[in-house]
């Protein structure tokens, strides 16, 4: 049996509460090297950085799968993170089921302005 | 019948959450917690810019018109806010990506080398400090046009 316990433990397990602590790093960690990417492409452009250098860089398929990628890791990043605020501040319960339902509208519907605009590139 | 007490009516210390106002205050602050602290309010502060920053994503790509209008916000502003103020909130986004950033990065090399000392904790939280206020004191200054 595997181990599921202690700093061992098999992290593709079920039901110890892992998950969204590991979600929240794979994220971020997509989520920092599209910065990366990105700052590179800005970077290695020549010249001053106008429209189409920069609409440029989003316009490659590639990139608009990666931006893609990153627009739903972004929701669910931060979704952990305001569902964490939320259970620490947000009392009583109908408060934060009001404020975490909030959220996620919130969140769901950033998202997919995000992705509009990336498809309109 | 005088076996039976009545309910204790003894006021007993009430201990509730932490009151914002009355208690952060007197809180102590090491460097570790206020990094904490800090990363907390940077994540929430760009969820609720979350708007600003889609719309800056959506006017900088949208078309070369819209383009033109997204770099004059920094300097003619946009509706009834000032330009000004479009580069504070610029500046407070930046500041709060970099934190989150270097802060997200300490949190990861602590779960891979199982760094969790208090010294180790120290250190590290020192070098997110000095890092995201540097990087953010030298993309400010390109920003309000200083170099």
């Amino acid at each position: 049996m595997s181990v599921n316990y202690g700093s061992k433990r098999v992290v593709v397990g079920a039901h110890y509460g892992l998950r969204d602590w590991l979600a929240q790093r794979v994220t971020g960690v997509l989520m920092a090297l599209f910065t990366f990417i990105v700052l590179a492409q800005v970077l290695l452009s020549k010249g001053a950085i106008g429209y189409d250098q920069w609409a440029g860089i989003f316009s490659t398929q590639w990139m608009k799968t990666l931006t893609f990628a990153v627009i739903l890791s972004l929701a669910y990043h931060a979704w952990i993170g305001m569902r964490e605020i939320l259970m620490d501040y947000a009392k009583p319960a109908s408060v934060r089921l009001i404020l975490q339902i909030f959220s996620i509208v919130w969140l769901v519907g950033c998202a997919g302005w995000a992705i509009q605009v990336l498809w309109r590139v | 019948m005088s076996a039976l007490t009545p309910p204790s009516k003894v006021k007993r210390p009430e201990f509730r959450n932490i009151n914002a106002f009355a208690d952060l205050p007197g809180y102590r602050w090491p460097l570790a917690a206020l990094v904490s602290g800090m990363h907390r309010a940077s994540g929430l502060m760009m969820f609720l810019l979350l708007p600003c920053i889609i719309w800056m994503f959506d006017t900088s790509l949208s078309s070369e018109i819209s383009f033109a209008r997204f770099t004059s916000v920094f300097t003619l502003g946009v509706g009834f806010i000032p330009g000004i103020l479009v580069k504070l909130v610029t500046l407070a986004l930046i500041w709060a990506y970099l934190h989150h950033f270097i802060a997200g990065m300490r949190h990861i090399r602590m779960d891979i080398f199982h760094t969790t000392s208090k010294e180790q904790g120290f250190k590290s939280a020192r070098m997110v400090m000095v890092l995201s206020l540097g990087l953010t004191a030298v993309l400010g200054a390109k920003l309000f046009g200083w170099y």
